[in-house]
């Protein structure tokens, strides 16, 4: 029974993401949409937190088209997080048993 | 006349995900409009709002990014980006719009607005402000 989390805060500004690692199960996904995806890129100071994550089993995503409204190139996001568009986003929703917002 | 006053802006937001960015954008254009002397900060998340390439047609919202560019010609010509910010987000100034004025006491020679300053610098800005406004 897995969980889909979404997170739409900035990381450096709020601390939901840091909530919702803590509460995500390996079994779980995390999708990065809205503000929360400046947490995506490599070298910050929340990255290794993320790629901790990875590592211990959590997948994570990040929304595109957020990234690209936001400036923030792809080749620049953390190896491990899979992009994903609109469609995909739907796509983990219902693959998921249900949907946890971290807002 | 009127007297004029320094007026800051401290922007910390970052864009397309609340509507401070913009909000803020449109307020100094305002004030610059009325003559008076504006200097903008950007720090924590507002670093994000100058990144370069933005498109946020995919996520239904105007591209207000290229609007910073009209800045100079609004006799904005200080524009603060705190170092200490980028870092923390990977980021360095290349990743950022290069903002630029006309200098009209140097043969309109077009030059750069922006300024990579420490925590220490942007504290004096502020400590120089009249008026301070904060997105």
């Amino acid at each position: 029974m897995a969980t889909l989390h979404t997170v739409n805060k900035s990381p450096f500004e709020r601390n939901s993401l840091d909530t919702c690692l803590s509460l995500c199960n390996n079994s779980g996904s995390i999708l990065l949409i809205e503000d929360a995806v400046v947490g995506a890129l490599r070298n910050t100071s929340v990255s290794e937190r993320l790629v901790k994550a990875i590592e211990s089993g959590v997948k994570i995503f990040a929304l595109g088209e957020d990234l690209k409204a936001r400036g923030l190139p792809e080749d620049r996001v953390i190896e491990k997080i899979t992009l994903v568009d609109y469609t995909g986003f739907v796509k983990l929703a219902t693959e998921n048993d249900r949907v946890q917002s971290w807002l | 006349m009127a007297e004029i006053k320094s007026f800051v802006y401290i922007n910390r937001k970052a864009p397309h995900g609340t509507i401070y960015a913009l909000e803020s954008l449109e307020v100094v254009l305002i004030g610059a409009a009325f003559d008076q002397q504006v200097k903008l900060i950007f720090m924590d998340d507002g670093v994000y709002q100058l990144t370069k390439n933005q498109d946020p047609e995919g996520i239904g919202m105007k591209n207000f990014s290229k609007t910073y560019a009209a800045l100079g010609d609004y006799d904005i010509t200080e524009i603060y980006i705190d170092q200490e910010s980028l870092e923390q987000r990977g980021l360095s100034i290349d990743d950022l719009q290069e903002l630029v004025y006309e200098d009209e006491d140097d043969d309109w020679k077009e030059k750069s607005s922006m300024r990579l300053v420490s925590r220490e610098q942007l504290a004096s800005v502020i400590d120089s402000a009249d008026v301070l406004l904060n997105f």
